[in-house]
Parts: structure tokens; C-alpha cells; sequence
């Protein structure tokens, strides 16, 4: 069962994640956007969307790190285990208020803005339902697991990053995960819900952020596609000579 | 230097009649998805004014196209870069759907099925967003011909501008129209403001143009374009603007306003130009010297220097010819009687525009005194400030002498050939007058009032040895291939686009099939007007007819 749960199911979710994109990017790079809907409505989504992005993108940071980076490493760079303790969890918890906080609003306003809502697609009530999910199980062990110690103390830079490594590696050891508390365990599987379902979901958009706009020229130039005029390709025979 | 070919427009809107014909057909062969229904590549407004969308002139409120810093550097007006990335979860700056209008239709079904009674059933208006109810409250033309003025104009940013000489009462008052495209500017700041870098601008001439397939929708060009000529298609998600008609362009066929344009004020043409200069040109210091600026960044196309150069960079000797017979060349740089739209907002626009001296010649007429009478018209044109202060305000950044020149010159044209239409002696003092010679102003008259067809479309064709593909020719690929796709997943539009010059008539049927209020919940729909050279009528433009169906 263990072996089911934390070793071929997330794999499977992870090949989803991987095939999927590279699916809905070659057959679907019209519909790769963000969707905004701020031309509905913007009191709410002024607030939300903020409070949302800046929140989720800390959550991201503060996964990477406690994920990827081994206990081993900032103990080495002389880190203590409760200095870590305390910056990650003051830094969690912020970020995840303001993730929770500005999805309730998102929701809130998906739900009850007519137009909003009547532009929301099966697809968006899934992924706001996991992301939902998520997002709370994640601020539960947070605050039930890592301040509260309900249940216990659990460190899980020794027991849920292990795993996570392990499984990046493709050396998944399911044991350390099922020795895991249960919000970690279910936090974990939905997330991988999540992932299966990213692909096919409009946070594709994540994956466009556009960093490169920082560095590029302002004005872009391109020229007519040699290849081709107008929207689509010559037929085979018909290439251009030279 | 570096030559680069830019595909210009100019409207000479003393000849506009208001009619909206360009934005109807814009619209069909364009924009009428679901999705477009509030959008108008091409639209008209009555100046003054408050424009589409709503004020969109006032740069202190909306924050488009480019400002100087300090230090004299080129900066987005909304911000740097960081800062565009920083606010791009939510757009400050993007103008609410109420600014441009709530799209409606009305529910005619009420009228056709009502029962025998009493009262006239109505038949209310819907929301093309919403679906419900609505009240209709403004729309891309709501202040058309002065309607309702007295309550809105005083809140148009260029009358504000002069506002302290301006009082808006009836008699007193001046009008005319300005129809509007996308600018295709040689410093785009819609395509600068694009975090994805979807906007480009076509090296061979000079289109700006939106990638679909890159195009993320941030909904950023929306607020960096100062003129808001990119629209957001709210069922697609993505940016969508005036493509000058590229496809019909590239046979050399003048764009679907142009073509359908009554008054046949438009003329399109090759304008060469030095992109080295850009930058510095959009860098002068001062707001009033950009209108000068920019023509010197325009090359003469008869230098065998600039001829050159322009092979040298890859244009072809026949758009090089082409450029030498441009209509745009003679009135922007020959005539100087075209002038830039707003050029502080130093995106270097190239729709240019010939200021209207109908309001002049209105004011003239109502007085009883000869309205085609070079002393009536130059003393006219200098006592009514308020009309040329405005046209300034639009055309020069506020500097009155340039539209002075150019309003002087089209009074000139019309007292010279009166006497030649009266056959009278033509007067060379009133060439003299305004600077030019009999030969220049008989020319500029020429160009201005009975120039054909080909004269004011002066179009070379994109190099057709690739001609079995261009869209035009659509002869390649059968109707059926396209459609489909998973749009109810996605959501509108995703999947492979169609062509846009294949001609669908179940696009059209569709549509007038459908049962839904908001348009069917596909992209199918649309008459193409692309295909349109003005002869006859194509299949679909209009509905079939009983014996048809
Ligand atoms: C880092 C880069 C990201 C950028 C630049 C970005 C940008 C955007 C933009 C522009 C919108 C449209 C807002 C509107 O106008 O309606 C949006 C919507 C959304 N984003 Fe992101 N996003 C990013 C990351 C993320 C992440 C990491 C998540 C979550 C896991 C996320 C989840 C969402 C959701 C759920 C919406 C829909 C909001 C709604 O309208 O209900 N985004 N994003």
C-alpha cells in the first residue's frame, strides 16, 4: 500500500506532469495563457490576485528550500536547527496567510462576480478545489504540526525532504513517508493530484513567467516567416527554392 | 545608416463624413467573435470628444507610451521593467470594460413570438458579457456627433487642456471626426510593455503584429499602447489588435477600412526610414520638436545614397519604386500637410493625419462671407484659436504653428482652384502665400481630391514568388482540415487556429443559428471580408436569402 502511495502513484503524477506539458504545448500553445478576467472585475482581483501570487510565490521559495536543501547543508553552513525552525515557520506561515487569504478572495469573487464565474471552466472548479486542498493541509501542518506539535514533534526535513530527494533521484524510499504524520501524507498526495492535473489546467501560465523580460530589448523585431506567409505552412513540394 | 521599409496610412479628415463604414467593416472581417464584441480595431470619434476608450488620452490617468527621465532616457511611462513585472498580477492601469462599453445585444425573440396584446412588446437589451439585463449607459461612439456633449466634453483631456478659452455652448461650438487604428509606431510601447515578447514589429514593413501562439495573455500592452489600440479578448485571453490588414497587404490590396472607406480619405504607402535615428528622435527633449523629429528620421527615397543603402538592407527595387510613388512620402514630407497623432507620447506613430479645416470653413460660411476667399479663410484660421489650439493639442503636442502652416495650405488650395474652376485666371500670389509654387499646389490638389484608386494605394506586393501560400490564394488546403480541437476543456479558441482567409460559411450560419445571446461558445463565426477587392459581393457577406437556405 505504502509502495502504491508514495512511490508509483507519484510517479505516475509526475510522468502526467512532464508528458502533459510537452502535450499541451505543442498542441496547444493558443490556449497557453493566464485567462486573466480583470476585464470582469477588478475591485476584488486587485486585492486577491496580489495577495495570492506574492504569497504562493513564497510558499513555492520556502518549499524549495526545505525540500531540496539536506539538513546536512545548513547544518554544515552553521545553521541551528531552531534559528532554521523559526525563520522557516514565521516565513510559512506569512506566506501562507497571504496565499490563503488571497485565494479566498479569488474564489470569493469567482463564485459570486456573474461574468467571472460564467467564465469559469470544469477545469478551474478541479484545480481550485485541489489547490484549495492543498493550500490548507500545507498551512495545517504548519501551524497543528510545527507550532502547536500536535500529535508530537515532527521533523520533517529528516522524513518528508529525505523522501522527496530520494524520489527525485528515482531511489523512492516509501517507508520515510509512511512514518510520516498524516497531514503530511495527505498534504503530499493531493499535491501530487495537483501536478497530474497542472498540465491541463491554466497554471501553465506559471511555466511562461516571463523572467526574460528583464533582460530582452524593448522593441521586438521578426521577420515575415521565410517559410511561410499568412498562418499556414506551404504543402510539401511547394518549399521556396533558395 | 539602416534603411528599414515602414507600410503607412494617412487620413485626410476634412473628406470624413462620420458614416462609420471603415469600423463596421473592420469589424466584420476583424472582430466579430465572441469574445471581440467590445473591441474596434478601427473606430471613429467625434472630436471633441470623449474618445474609445473613455479619456483614453489623459497619459496622467492611463500612464501609455514612453516618458524622459531625468536624465533624458527613454522609460516606459508605466514603469520599468521591474515594476511592470511587478504589478503584473494585477494590472493598476488596465482600463475596466465600462471605459470601452459593456457589449450588448437586444432579445429580439420577444418581438417575434409575442402573442396579439395590447402594448408593443420590447425587446430589452442583454449583456453580451453577463447575459442578463442590462442598461445601456456608453458605447464606443456614445458622444457621436456632439450627443450629450454638454454633459461629457468638458471631461475630454485635450479640451481640458485649453479649457480656461473654452466654453461649451451650442453656438460656439466646432466638430469633426477622427477615425482611429492601431499606429503601427516605429517605437511601439505596447510591444516594449510585453513581459512575454509576443508583439513584434514585421522587419519588412513594419506591421506590429501579436504573436497568438506566444501571447500569454498578461494583459500588460493593453495599458503600456497610450492610443489603447490592443484589446483584450476576454473569451481567448489573449491580446488582440489591428493587423493592417496584412493579409490582404501582402497581395497589395489596400486594408478592409481604406478599401470601404467612402469619402476615400485614406492612403496607404511605403515610408523609408533610418532606424538608427528612432531612438533619438523619440528622445527629443522637448514634446513639440517630435513632430520634426520624426520626419527626419523619414529617408528621401529619390537619394541614390538612401537607394543604396535600402538595397543594401534587402528591399527589393520594386518597394523601393514604390516608396518614390508613395502617397504618404508626398503629403507627410513634399506637402507637409499630414501630421502625427499625438507624438508626445513618442512612440512615433505612422497613421498620420491631414487637420480638418472644415471648422474654419464652417465658421466662415455661417458668418455670410465667401468661404472660399484666401482673405476670409487666412483671417479666419488666425482668429479662431480655439479650434486650432484643439487641433494642435491632437496633431503637434500643443505647438500651433505647424497646424497654422498646414490649414493655411489647404485655404490656399481651395481659393487657387476656385478660380480655375470658375475659369478664372489662377492667382500665383495665393500659392506664394503659403510657400509653394502653382505646379506644388495644382499637384497637392491632385492628390488631395481626384486621385485613383492606385494613386492612393500605392501597395507592393510581398515578394510572391511564394504566392500559392499567401493567404489569399487559399488553395491549398481544404475548409475541413480545420476546427475541431478541445475548446470545452481549454476553454474558448484553444486548439489549432484556422487560417484566417478560409472562407467558412458554417461560421456564418452558425452564428445566425445560434440560440445563445452571448454568440455560440466557439470561434466560428465571422463573414471575411478579407477576400474583398470592392467588386461584387462575397458568399456570406450577407445573409442568405429564403431561397437559399
Ligand atoms: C511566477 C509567476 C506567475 C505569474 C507572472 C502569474 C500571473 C498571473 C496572472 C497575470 C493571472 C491573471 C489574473 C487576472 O487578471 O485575472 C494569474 C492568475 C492565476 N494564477 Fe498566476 N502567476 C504566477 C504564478 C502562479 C502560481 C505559482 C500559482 C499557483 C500555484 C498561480 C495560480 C493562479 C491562479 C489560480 C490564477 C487564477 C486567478 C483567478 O482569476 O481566479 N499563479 N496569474
Amino acid at each position: 500500500m505504502n509502495e502504491f502511495l508514495f512511490v508509483i502513484l507519484p510517479y505516475l503524477c509526475l510522468t502526467t506532469f512532464v508528458v502533459g506539458h510537452l502535450w499541451r504545448y505543442r498542441y496547444d500553445k493558443f490556449g497557453w495563457t493566464t485567462r486573466s478576467s480583470q476585464l470582469y472585475e477588478n475591485r476584488l482581483l486587485r486585492i486577491g490576485s496580489p495577495l495570492f501570487h506574492f504569497g504562493m510565490l513564497g510558499v513555492v521559495g520556502g518549499h524549495i528550500i526545505g525540500l531540496l536543501v539536506p539538513q546536512s547543508w545548513t547544518d554544515w553552513a552553521g545553521v541551528s536547527e531552531h534559528a532554521y525552525h523559526v525563520v522557516a515557520v514565521t516565513g510559512g506561515l506569512l506566506a501562507g496567510v497571504m496565499a490563503v487569504v488571497g485565494m479566498a478572495i479569488l474564489m470569493y469573487r469567482r463564485r459570486t462576480v456573474g461574468p467571472v464565474f460564467s467564465a469559469t471552466t470544469r477545469m478551474d472548479k478541479v484545480m481550485y478545489a485541489f489547490l484549495a486542498v492543498v493550500i490548507v493541509l500545507g498551512m495545517w501542518n504548519t501551524i497543528a504540526g510545527s507550532i502547536m506539535t500536535i500529535g508530537g514533534e515532527y521533523n520533517y526535513r529528516e522524513g518528508v525532504s529525505v523522501w522527496y530527494r530520494s524520489f527525485l533521484a528515482f531511489h523512492p524510499d516509501a517507508s520515510l513517508m509512511a512514518d510520516a504524520p498524516l497531514g503530511f501524507q495527505l498534504h503530499a498526495l493531493v499535491a501530487f493530484g495537483l501536478f497530474a492535473l497542472w498540465p491541463f489546467t491554466r497554471l501553465v501560465h506559471v511555466f511562461s513567467a516571463p523572467v526574460g523580460y528583464l533582460t530582452r530589448p524593448y522593441i521586438v523585431y521578426r521577420s515575415r516567416d521565410d517559410a511561410q506567409l499568412g498562418s499556414h505552412r506551404p504543402r510539401r513540394g511547394w518549399d521556396r527554392v533558395g | 545608416m539602416k534603411v528599414m521599409a515602414q507600410m503607412a496610412m494617412v487620413m485626410n479628415l476634412d473628406k470624413c463624413i462620420g458614416c462609420h463604414t471603415c469600423s463596421v467593416t473592420c469589424k466584420q472581417a476583424w472582430t466579430n467573435r465572441s469574445g471581440t464584441e467590445y473591441i474596434w480595431f478601427n473606430n471613429v470619434e467625434t472630436r471633441p470628444g470623449l474618445g474609445y476608450p473613455r479619456t483614453y488620452e489623459d497619459q496622467e490617468k492611463w500612464k501609455g507610451g514612453w516618458e524622459l527621465t531625468k536624465s533624458g532616457r527613454m522609460k516606459l511611462k508605466a514603469g520599468g521593467r521591474l515594476k511592470n513585472l511587478m504589478t503584473i498580477f494585477s494590472n493598476p492601469i488596465l482600463p475596466s470594460i465600462g471605459e470601452y462599453y459593456e457589449p450588448w445585444t437586444y432579445d429580439y425573440s420577444t418581438l417575434t413570438d409575442a402573442p396579439a396584446q395590447e402594448h408593443t412588446p420590447v425587446a430589452r437589451p442583454k449583456s453580451l458579457i453577463s447575459g442578463k439585463n442590462m442598461k445601456i449607459e456608453w458605447s464606443a461612439n456614445w458622444d457621436d456627433d456632439l450627443g450629450g456633449s454638454t454633459e461629457t466634453a468638458h471631461r475630454d483631456p485635450m479640451l481640458k487642456k485649453i479649457a480656461d478659452k473654452v466654453k461649451f455652448e451650442f453656438e460656439q461650438t466646432f466638430m469633426f471626426y477622427l477615425p482611429r487604428i492601431c499606429e503601427h509606431c516605429l517605437n511601439p510601447s505596447c510591444a516594449a510593455s510585453c513581459p512575454s515578447g509576443a508583439i513584434y514589429k514585421r522587419e519588412e514593413d513594419g506591421i506590429v503584429l501579436v504573436d497568438q501562439d506566444k501571447c500569454r495573455g498578461w494583459r500588460k500592452c493593453v495599458s503600456g499602447c497610450p492610443y489603447k489600440k490592443i484589446y483584450f479578448n476576454h473569451r481567448t485571453g489573449k491580446a488582440e489588435k489591428c493587423t493592417f490588414c496584412f493579409p490582404r497587404i501582402e497581395v497589395g490590396l489596400p486594408t478592409v477600412c481604406a478599401e470601404t472607406c467612402v469619402g476615400r480619405l485614406r492612403y496607404i504607402g511605403l515610408m523609408l526610414y533610418d532606424a538608427d535615428k528612432v531612438l533619438a528622435a523619440a528622445s527629443t527633449t522637448d514634446d513639440q520638436g517630435l513632430y520634426e523629429a520624426q520626419r527626419d528620421v523619414f529617408l528621401d527615397p529619390f537619394d541614390p545614397e538612401v537607394m543604396r543603402a535600402a538595397e543594401y538592407a534587402g528591399i527589393a527595387r520594386d518597394w523601393i519604386d514604390a516608396a518614390q510613388r508613395s502617397p504618404i512620402y508626398a503629403l507627410i514630407n513634399t506637402f507637409k500637410v499630414a501630421l502625427p497623432l499625438h507624438p508626445e507620447y513618442r512612440t512615433m506613430p505612422m497613421v498620420w493625419y491631414i487637420p480638418p479645416l472644415s471648422p474654419v470653413v464652417d465658421v466662415v460660411a455661417e458668418t455670410g462671407e465667401d468661404a472660399e476667399d484666401k482673405g476670409n479663410l487666412f483671417a479666419a484660421i488666425d482668429a479662431l484659436r480655439i479650434p486650432i489650439e484643439y487641433l494642435a493639442e491632437l496633431f503637434t503636442a500643443g505647438e500651433v504653428e505647424p497646424v497654422d502652416a498646414v490649414l493655411k495650405k489647404l485655404a490656399a488650395m481651395r481659393c487657387y482652384m476656385r478660380d480655375i474652376n470658375m475659369g478664372r485666371d489662377p492667382d500665383p500670389s495665393i500659392p506664394a502665400a503659403v510657400g509653394m509654387s502653382e505646379e506644388e499646389l495644382y499637384d497637392m490638389y491632385r492628390l488631395l481630391a481626384i486621385a485613383k484608386y492606385d494613386e492612393r494605394y500605392v501597395i507592393p506586393a510581398a515578394h510572391a514568388e511564394q504566392a500559392h501560400s499567401l493567404e489569399e490564394l487559399s488553395t491549398e488546403c481544404s475548409v475541413s482540415e480545420y476546427g475541431g480541437g478541445q475548446q470545452d476543456l481549454f476553454g474558448e479558441g484553444s486548439g489549432i487556429p484556422t487560417p484566417i482567409a478560409v472562407e467558412n460559411f458554417q461560421m456564418l450560419q452558425d452564428r445566425q443559428t445560434s440560440d445563445s445571446l452571448a454568440g455560440p461558445s466557439h470561434t466560428k463565426g465571422r463573414v471575411n471580408l478579407l477576400n474583398w477587392d470592392g467588386k461584387g459581393s462575397p458568399p456570406g457577406m450577407f445573409p442568405p436569402t429564403g431561397s437559399d437556405s
